[in-house]
């Protein structure tokens, strides 16, 4: 092992240490870990600490920001849940949020009117299956997910979870994978990846048990990297931050955690959001719910389209290379797809000539890639390995119901 | 320093004696990781990615000798990292089995040197950098090993939106869309590479100051292609093309509809398309069947949106072609409208000229036809012509009127960059 005393000081150690542990910790006991549910010790409900950005705990429950307690995944002490209108698709996982915030310290409105977060917040994302037993489903509500105080474990099968940790140098995204007891879940630095099988929901066939499963893919928890990836909406900047967490996502009542209450207020009713006479609450922007029925369908395409593919299709993001960007804030029809040729989409054209064919899903490339399977062609290029029939009929109606047509049914270069 | 997957190996061991003497058998998994057994392989890929996300500012990452499964894309964010291998025949790491990932290594950071190793098979682009500065490819081998087919991925070696790049002796092999690909880049070497077998063999698009010098592109649907896409961050001009070996690029097109290369005629050397000051020479042109030089504007798309957008320029303008030399090539031209024009003009055994010429000029800075001088495009290779195929006349008119194309452009000064 070449490794000179110069750059061994204690501080590498930590990081470099960290990677050691963390493959030999995962290669050897990723089923063990410490067992939360049958001793909540004082330090598991501890406040963390994430100023320190030394700290790297190799498992979830030593940030405090979620526990095991009674059968439920809870949040822990001042740990707020939350949810979004339209989420990202993530292979049908459910997912359940969290913010938490240093005591004392609040997020606020920058002029932009995005919510700036105190250093040392920290935000989790559990993804999870509804289960019954060994079963997994893809389709059933997510109203049966919840318990009295959280998610129900003997109703889900935890996958994994993800944090967001506002250290003092930026964000930094870590997953944790749980165990199978769904008692602990270790740091996975590298990432990891599984087979899975999803069923469809037992409610929709008369409670018979289905014999075959609908989904069977490779789940795939992403590394550290691959956090960054989606994360860093700006690649000139580099600078990672959390996605959902805008008041036009998170702008609704979350019903299973809090009641009727606005989100956004009960933040600011629980300290941690500070109101701004500049962007009052009540005139805050609300995308819609992919599925709602009291807007526009071009609402709810441009809202699934925002938070599944802006973070990286905007005029900053690792995406701007194609000239395509599908954030809310577009408004050039031609950069949204209309009538656009690919620049570099490779396999990624299905043999289509434009992004957006008005009134054509199957000859729109943008369809295409979000039906597609093939890593080298499929939209989102992480973070699914099925397709969201939802979401592609959603978009294929939107392109459906355009005016006009392009012109464009071959390329020669001479 | 330097960390390879014997010293995490070695860490393992450590640590999994110190930090986990409770929680299993780190010790009997420890004990066997001596480099050789089937488990220590199998865990090569979790190693080099941890390096891969751990690095610091100043490593090396080592690839071994040996062929490496890898299933999830890599990615490497952190400044001044070198990933080096044995050499690009004797490193590989190969993704035949990929399960993740639109890439095989992605990589987002400053100062970068990648060297000596191979990536396979991936199923979409095999390595891209986007949004960099100063990075060094050098004998890096991508390659899809079972030659053309439209399964395979797009792109070999991609940099894009990056300021200083040097690629050199790199071998690309089997892109479905482009062997060698900078885009969006500024300062740009390609040499000593050799692109094979895929449809576009090196292509710069939308890049400003590129040289592209001792390079062999063979067996590509097109050699070498220099192109401006509109829509994007910046327009390219200023490359130059010399002392490469074009040679039989007649390998069928096997891009997916739709692209652009998709568009490149089967059998094209060199392709400028809606480029300004290009300039080709010190070439040696062999047998590429439509023809050794073909210079065009975005117009073949003419109904798009983009062209509508004002913003975009889509003519090809000071193209300067000399000193190269050709043999053969042009006699068996792609494209319906091509076929039956060279038959129309020079007969079942004839051949194009060595240069054709789409023959779009911007009417707002031509003068009856004739491009001001700094802007022409001049061909002084005596022995070669030029045929302007009159496209936008419908093919009407085509003529080997050289007497606007008998002519000198300044020439242009070398790509330099801030490091060997």
């Amino acid at each position: 092992m070449r490794i000179s005393p110069v750059t061994f000081g204690p501080r590498t150690c930590i990081r470099l240490c960290l990677a050691l542990f963390v493959l030999a910790g995962l290669t050897a006991c990723s089923d063990s870990g410490r067992d939360s549910a049958s001793e909540p010790s004082s330090q598991l409900l501890s406040e963390p600490k994430p100023e320190s950005a030394d700290e790297f705990p190799v498992l979830l429950s030593d940030w405090g920001v979620l526990h095991v307690s009674k059968q439920e995944l809870v949040p822990g002490s001042r740990s707020v849940a939350y949810d979004l209108n339209t989420p990202l698709f993530t292979d049908y996982a459910h997912k359940f949020r969290t913010l938490w915030v240093p005591k004392g310290k609040a997020a606020t409105f920058d002029d932009e009117g995005m919510i700036q977060f105190p250093v040392g917040t920290i935000i989790s994302k559990t993804f999870f299956y509804p289960r019954e037993g060994e079963h997994l489903y893809f389709d059933r509500d997510e109203t049966l997910d919840f318990g009295s105080k959280g998610l129900a474990l003997d109703k889900v099968r935890l996958i994994e979870t993800r944090l967001l940790v506002h250290r003092p140098d930026g964000w930094q995204g870590l997953p944790y994978v749980w165990n199978e007891q769904q008692t602990e879940a270790n740091l996975e630095i590298a990432g990891s990846a599984f087979e899975l099988a999803l069923y469809a929901g037992t409610s929709a066939n008369g409670g018979a048990r289905p014999a075959e499963p609908v989904h069977q893919f490779t789940y795939a928890v992403p590394d550290f990297n691959q956090c960054q990836g989606c994360h860093i909406e700006d690649l000139s900047t580099e600078k990672v931050r959390p996605i959902g967490l805008k008041p036009r996502h998170i702008n609704k009542a979350y019903a299973h955690m809090h009641e009727a209450e606005n989100q956004l207020a009960h933040f600011v009713q629980n300290g941690l959001l500070a109101e701004s006479s500049q962007f009052p609450l009540a005139a805050l922007p609300r995308n819609a719910k992919m599925d709602s029925r009291e807007v526009s369908l071009n609402e709810r395409a441009r809202s699934y389209l925002d938070i599944n593919c802006g973070h990286c299709h905007n005029r900053a993001g690792a995406g701007d290379t194609s000239g395509l960007f599908l954030n809310i804030e577009e408004t050039d029809q031609l950069r949204l797809g209309v009538c656009k040729p690919p620049i570099a989409a490779g396999q990624g054209t299905g043999g289509r000539f434009v992004s957006i064919q008005p009134g054509k899903p199957d000859q729109s490339i943008l369809s295409y890639r979000m039906e597609s399977l093939d890593l080298g062609a499929m939209m989102p290029e992480l973070g699914r390995a099925t397709a969201h029939r939802e979401g592609v009929d959603l978009i294929k109606a939107w392109i459906e119901a355009m005016p006009g047509e392009c012109n464009i049914e071959e390329v020669n270069l001479i | 320093m330097k960390t390879n997957a014997g010293s995490i190996v070695a860490g393992f061991f450590v640590v999994g004696l110190v930090g986990l003497s409770g929680c299993g058998e780190p010790v009997d998994k420890a004990a066997s990781a001596d480099g050789s057994n089937v488990a220590a392989v199998a865990d090569f890929q979790k190693q080099l990615r941890t390096q891969l996300i751990m690095a610091k500012t100043g490593d090396v990452i080592e690839i071994p000798k040996g062929r490496f499964e890898i299933t999830r894309g890599l990615s490497l964010k952190v400044d001044g990292v070198t990933i080096r291998g044995a050499g690009m025949a004797e490193s590989v790491l190969t993704f035949k089995q990929q399960t993740q990932g639109a890439e095989g290594l992605i990589v987002t950071a400053d100062d970068i040197v990648l060297e000596g190793f191979a990536v396979e098979d991936t199923k979409g682009d095999a390595i891209k950098i986007n949004e960099c500065r100063n990075l060094v490819i050098r004998e890096v081998r991508v390659e899809w090993t079972a030659g053309p087919d439209e399964g395979n991925g797009a792109y070999g070696l991609y940099p894009v939106q990056c300021e200083n790049v040097l690629i050199d002796g790199a071998v690309a092999i089997g892109a479905s869309d482009a062997g060698i690909y900078v885009g969006q880049s500024r300062n740009v070497v390609v040499k000593n590479s050799r692109a094979a077998y895929n449809v576009a063999g090196i292509e710069i698009e939308n890049t400003i100051d590129a040289d592209v010098f001792d390079n062999v592109a063979e067996n590509n649907t097109g050699g070498i292609l220099v192109f401006n896409l509109p829509g994007l961050s910046q327009r390219g001009e200023r490359t130059r093309v010399f002392r490469n070996r074009i040679v039989s690029n007649n390998t069928d097109n096997f891009a997916p509809e739709g692209s652009i290369v998709g568009g490149v005629p089967v059998g094209s050397g060199v392709l400028i398309n809606a480029n300004d000051h290009v300039h080709i020479f010190d070439n040696e042109f062999e047998h590429n069947d439509t023809a050794n030089v073909i210079v065009s504007s975005y117009f073949s798309t003419a109904d798009g949106a983009e062209i509508k957008n004002k913003t975009f320029d889509p003519y090809a303008e000071a193209i300067y072609i000399h000193d190269n030399s050709y043999v053969g090539g042009g006699e068996s031209p792609d494209t319906l409208e091509l076929k039956t024009l060279k038959l129309a003009m020079y007969g079942l055994d004839g051949r194009f000229p060595d240069v054709i010429w789409d023959g779009y000029i911007n009417p707002a800075v031509a003068d009856e036809g004739k491009l001001p001088a700094t802007l022409a495009i001049c061909l002084q290779d005596a022995q070669s012509k030029m045929l302007n195929v009159d496209a936008p006349n419908g093919y009407n008119n085509p003529n080997e009127d050289m007497a606007n194309h008998r002519c000198e452009l300044a020439p242009l000064k070398p790509v330099e960059l801030p490091f060997g």
